[in-house]
């Protein structure tokens, strides 16, 4: 019982860590309708900028507590990355808006290869070890165990979630969102500045990518100029799975990927009778997904049916 | 506005092109005239220098280059004239298709030899290529066995293979760390799979049991669940196949799960990098490294000292690269020619005291003997425990925690 | 009558030149530009396999990679000491397409009810489960030999004739990649072919019917599932064909090949072309076969005068460049470099009224 309680929990972290990327993802989508895939490259930016401002800063002003440091290389990342994501905006996706579908699928590849690249540059190729600065100490957990930084992870995906959910159903710049991502041509005609609300969409995704890096870097203790790829496709899977453009959709969605690969890994072998391992995981995840949009087309909390071909 | 964006995006490319470029004009000072007739010779190398394995590609291609520039200012002479070496890197991206082509790009360039790839699955069908051309390769790192045992008198290595390293790690486990009850983790690839599997067979030889089997990614960073699984297993050692970027955050989840066992790991968790991203999970884990510690080879701890000033860090492979340019160059004047059908043989026969153990090959071209070292994490070091097999050059293992024997950090 | 003349003068001329190419290539810039060439047009079949599925009928895959791989390993296990068996490249290449074209069925079954980004998704995730399952079906029984891949496997094979290693015929020595060079050549134009054939027949319109309307094909009494099953079976097919004859000029399959990174780049290949035009889709699949080749040849002697004071990475700056260069090239024309005369005329209407999505 011990166990399977562990794996719900480790399950929900690694949930709420795809729920925070997929946050992003799906904000974008929702209003453009755009497969943004260099959102997982702001990811690593994000935790890559953070890194740097800590270790510049921490010889700097010693005194410093942890978190404090923490909160300053987040705030900084977050600034690096809204400006990022305003610069990919107008230079790779705003002459394409109205431009075939799949063209800014593949600028946003582009985008992704060379912001990966561009970070390779100037971070370097190693892998990055990141200083302890939140903290981490162990607790346990109706026989779990569960590390701060993981209770900070998980509170505060469900936060920035709440907080995405009001801003959209409760304020003007929501109420403008949700016009553009019902029909931006329409939007346009009722006075809606939808450049303005597209770049808002833009630098908020970003904002929560950064937050999603240096808290998935603490987690893990890592930073590395690849780390946001593979990520980013689980978030952007997480986001589908629960609905893409509903925000809530892109919480449930990751929380379900994760409670899934982190069971799968735990009982595949089990269940299959020894013939699965945990090397099925994904196979399993992408399995219930595959399940689960032949059954709701458009995802668990998806209401529109994509008419787009 | 369109338009400008599109200028500024060519704009940015074509400043991007002119920084690689301008480094025509500074090109450095031309050789002294010699005397003598100069001959350049070739020696290729391949690992990948982009994507997620890039940081070990390029440790590996600067322990080639410092091996190259040192010849150089040796200023040798072979079959009468002097020879000057000439690097020649390609990327080779990890990827098996990029890899025959950069094979092919290093044998159309006439290269006398070829240092590399990194990974198996480039090694492997690289071999092929250069076996067709004649061309003599050393791989530094590709322990996969296949890759000798395809008949090619070309192919050589100078890194035990998978089953001489799981031979040796698994019975360290089951006499020395007295494991009974062992869980084993590796990461889908050809090398971490190829090693835990020569790892399962051994530790089973030496009456243990497995008591799990587990396996991740070599892009994951989160192990909780199967480490959880592997938890209720309750064993007494865990042993992962795979490389430092997952062995690090392993260690410390195996940490944060209050997992008691002892962690175990091949040449792919060798690393400082290793101790940097396990952080406290780090402290008391296992690995171990072909070859003899670079302290106790004559020269080794020069090598150290004389990479870590030029290029940082060691990672993992470079002291591997460096021992295989030298080798390859040491046939070469035994031969008294660059000329690859002329060497070759004397390649095969070689034998040469280099910085990571006395090299010599065995009729498939594997390493023979091949000592290997294994090495625990004490106050955040990877310290020297004691060399298995080979002709281990002096006495006893020293215990070593003295004498900074502890790897090169 | 005059015209026709001319016509045929010109298709001498090319056919010509297309013989004559690996030669001129191999002499003035090398053998590793055959090998390169070889590759382009490996990557111009299975860029015009999902030209099938994505250009004609619009549906979205990215785990296209999945059919190369099946028919890669198809041949791989039946040609190579894995099983000892050694079957005929002229049975196993027919037999991968098969194999692959039933993968490509079973994949849209599921799937008909999907559309655009959900369909893309649970493409992607079939894709992986392909490659997961290759990766590690060495145990309990050894099928695939895991990640270790399946070594030695066999060249083409005529009689006594070999692919894979150089011969002499008429006094003139091809090497292996020439060799290789005009096999593929010859499936590439037969898969030009019958795209041709495709895109005028009954069934091309269909296809296009779907992509534009799917209601109002289904309208039209056109029968939506099987012609979707079709385009994914047809499109899997191709991709078979090509992972086989990349199985046998490897000599080596691994699952490493067929990762998620090669789905998108024979994506980006078809919509960087022009989707649905044939000519469009190889200038796409050569541009970004050669492209990198290019700049790697092009970067890096440069590098090599620096030495030690590198200013700017010259493989870092190479990938780059290639990210730079997608986006700057999908600004410069939204529909693809070379996008079929039709598409081009749609988009510019609706560039004005009611654009996009």
């Amino acid at each position: 019982m011990d166990i399977f309680i562990q794996q719900l929990v480790n399950g929900v972290v690694l949930g709420s860590i795809y729920a925070l990327v997929a946050l992003g993802y799906t904000l974008v989508y929702g209003i453009l309708g755009l497969i943004n895939f260099a959102h997982g490259e702001l990811v690593m930016v994000g935790a890559l900028v953070a890194l740097s401002v800590v270790r510049t800063l921490s010889p700097l002003l010693p005194g410093l507590p942890g978190w404090v440091l923490a909160l300053l290389g987040t705030a900084v990342a977050a600034g690096v990355c809204a400006l990022l994501a305003i610069l990919i905006e107008r230079v790779a996706y705003r002459p394409l808006r109205h431009a075939p579908r799949l063209a800014p699928l593949i600028t946003a590849i582009g985008v992704s290869i060379a912001l990966q690249n561009l970070a390779m540059v100037i971070w370097g190729r190693q892998y990055h070890s990141v200083p302890p600065l939140l903290p981490a100490a162990s607790h346990q957990f109706a026989g779990a165990a569960i590390t701060e930084v993981q209770i900070l992870i998980v509170a505060l995906a469900a936060l920035l979630m709440a907080g995405l959910i009001g801003l959209v159903h409760r304020t003007r710049l929501g109420r403008a969102m949700r016009a553009c991502a019902e029909n931006i041509q329409v939007a346009e005609l009722m006075g809606v500045n939808v450049n303005a609300i597209v770049v808002a969409a833009f630098v908020i995704g970003a904002v929560l990518a950064a937050v999603a890096g240096v808290m998935v870097s603490a987690n893990y203790g890592l930073a590395h100029y690849h780390m946001g790829f593979l990520l980013g496709l689980k978030a952007f899977t997480a986001a589908v799975l629960g609905g893409i453009g509903n925000v809530g959709g892109a919480m449930l969605g990751g929380l379900l990927l994760g409670i899934m690969e982190s069971l799968g890994a735990g009982y595949l072998e089990d269940l299959s009778g020894g013939f699965l391992g945990s090397h099925y995981q994904d196979v399993l995840a992408f399995f219930v997904l595959i399940l689960v949009l032949v059954s709701r087309p458009s995802g668990l909390l998806g209401e529109r049916v994509g008419q787009r071909a | 506005m369109k338009i400008a964006n599109r200028w500024g995006l060519a704009l940015a490319m074509v400043i991007f092109a002119g920084l690689t470029g301008c480094g025509k004009k500074e090109e450095p000072p031309a050789p002294a005239p010699a005397a003598q007739p100069e001959v350049t010779v070739k020696i290729g190398h391949a690992a990948p220098l982009t994507g997620p394995q890039a940081h070990l590609g390029k440790d590996n291609e600067n322990g080639v280059r410092l091996a190259i520039d040192e010849l150089n200012a040796q200023g040798l002479e072979i079959g009468g004239a002097k020879v000057k070496f000439e690097l020649l890197s390609e990327d080779d991206q990890a990827d098996p298709k990029t890899g025959t082509l950069v094979a092919q790009k290093l044998i159309d360039a006439k290269v006398s030899g070829v240092i590399g790839h990194l990974n198996s699955g480039t090694t492997i069908p690289a071999s092929k290529l250069y076996n067709d051309a004649g061309i003599p390769q050393i791989s530094p790192s590709a322990t996969n066995v296949t890759y000798t045992q395809q008949g090619f008198n070309t192919a050589f290595r100078v890194m035990a293979h998978d089953g001489q390293q799981g031979k040796v790690l698994g019975e360290f486990a089951v006499a020395k760390l007295g494991a009974k009850k062992i869980a084993i983790i590796d990461d889908r690839t050809a090398y971490g799979q190829g090693l835990a599997d020569e790892f399962e067979k051994a530790v089973k030889g030496a009456g243990a049991s497995v008591a799990a089997r587990e396996f991740t990614n070599d892009k994951a960073t989160d192990f909780m669940a199967i480490l959880t699984k592997i938890k209720g297993k309750r064993p007494d050692l865990v042993f992962y196949g795979g490389m430092d970027a997952q062995a690090g955050p392993l260690a410390k989840q195996l940490k944060s799960l209050g997992i008691k066992a002892k962690l175990l790991m091949g040449d792919g968790g060798s690393t400082p990098e290793f101790v940097k991203l396990a952080g406290d999970g780090a402290e008391g884990a296992y690995s171990s490294l072909p070859g003899v510690p670079l302290a106790q080879m004559p020269g080794g701890q020069a090598f150290g000292d004389k990479f870590t000033a030029k290029y940082g860090q060691i990672q993992l492979y470079a002291p591997y690269c460096y021992d295989a340019v030298y080798v390859m160059v040491e046939a070469m004047k035994k031969a008294n020619s660059t000329e690859p059908a002329k060497y070759l043989p004397e390649l095969a026969k070689i034998a040469y005291k280099g910085v990571t153990a006395d090299i010599s090959f065995d009729d498939k071209g594997d390493i023979k003997g091949g000592a290997i070292t294994l090495y625990q994490v004490k106050n955040g070091k990877w310290e020297v425990l004691e060399t298995i097999g080979g002709a281990a050059p002096e006495s006893a293992p020293a215990p070593a925690a003295a004498d900074g024997a502890a790897k090169t950090q | 009558m005059k015209r026709r003349w001319t016509l045929w003068i010109a298709y001498a001329l090319l056919a010509a030149a297309l013989a004559a190419l690996p030669f001129l290539v191999e002499q003035n810039l090398g053998r590793t530009w055959v090998r390169t060439l070889d590759f382009a047009l490996l990557y111009i079949m299975l860029a015009l396999g999902l030209n099938i599925v994505v250009g004609y009928a619009g549906l979205l895959d990215l785990g296209y990679i999945a059919f190369y791989a099946v028919g890669a390993y198809a041949y791989a296990l039946l040609a190579s000491p894995h099983f000892g068996i050694h079957g005929p490249f002229w049975a196993l290449l027919p037999l991968g397409a098969m194999l692959a074209a039933l993968f490509g069925a079973l994949l849209g079954a599921p799937t008909l009810r999907l559309r655009g980004d959900y369909l893309a998704i649970v493409t992607l995730g079939f894709g992986e489960i392909v490659r997961i399952f290759l990766n590690n079906l060495n145990a309990p029984v050894n099928i695939t030999n895991g990640p270790q891949g399946v070594n030695l496997v066999d060249p083409i094979r005529l009689g006594n004739w070999s692919w894979g290693r150089s011969q002499s015929w008429l006094g003139v020595e091809f090497s292996s990649a020439q060799l290789y060079y005009y096999v593929f050549l010859a499936l590439a134009l037969l898969i030009i072919l019958a795209s041709l054939r495709l895109e005028n027949s009954r069934i091309g319109r269909a296809w296009e019917a779907i992509r534009e309307d799917e209601v109002a094909a289904a309208a039209m009494g056109i029968n939506t599932r099987n012609i979707k099953l079709l385009a994914f079976a047809m499109g899997a097919s191709f991709g078979g064909v090509s992972g086989g004859l990349f199985a046998s000029f490897q000599g080596f399959v691994s699952p490493e090949s067929f990762g998620l990174m090669e789905s998108i780049t024979v994506l980006c290949m078809v919509v960087l072309g022009g989707m649905g035009h044939i000519p469009g889709v190889i200038l796409g699949a050569l541009l970004l076969t050669l492209m990198p080749e290019v700049l790697r040849h092009t970067i890096v002697p440069l590098q090599k005068t620096l030495f030690g004071q590198v200013v700017v990475d010259a493989e870092a700056a190479r990938m780059l460049l290639f990210g730079l260069a997608l986006i700057w090239a999908m600004q410069w024309r939204p529909a693809g470099l070379w996008p079929s005369p039709t598409r081009r005329r749609e988009l510019a209407r609706r560039q004005q009224p009611e654009a996009g999505p």
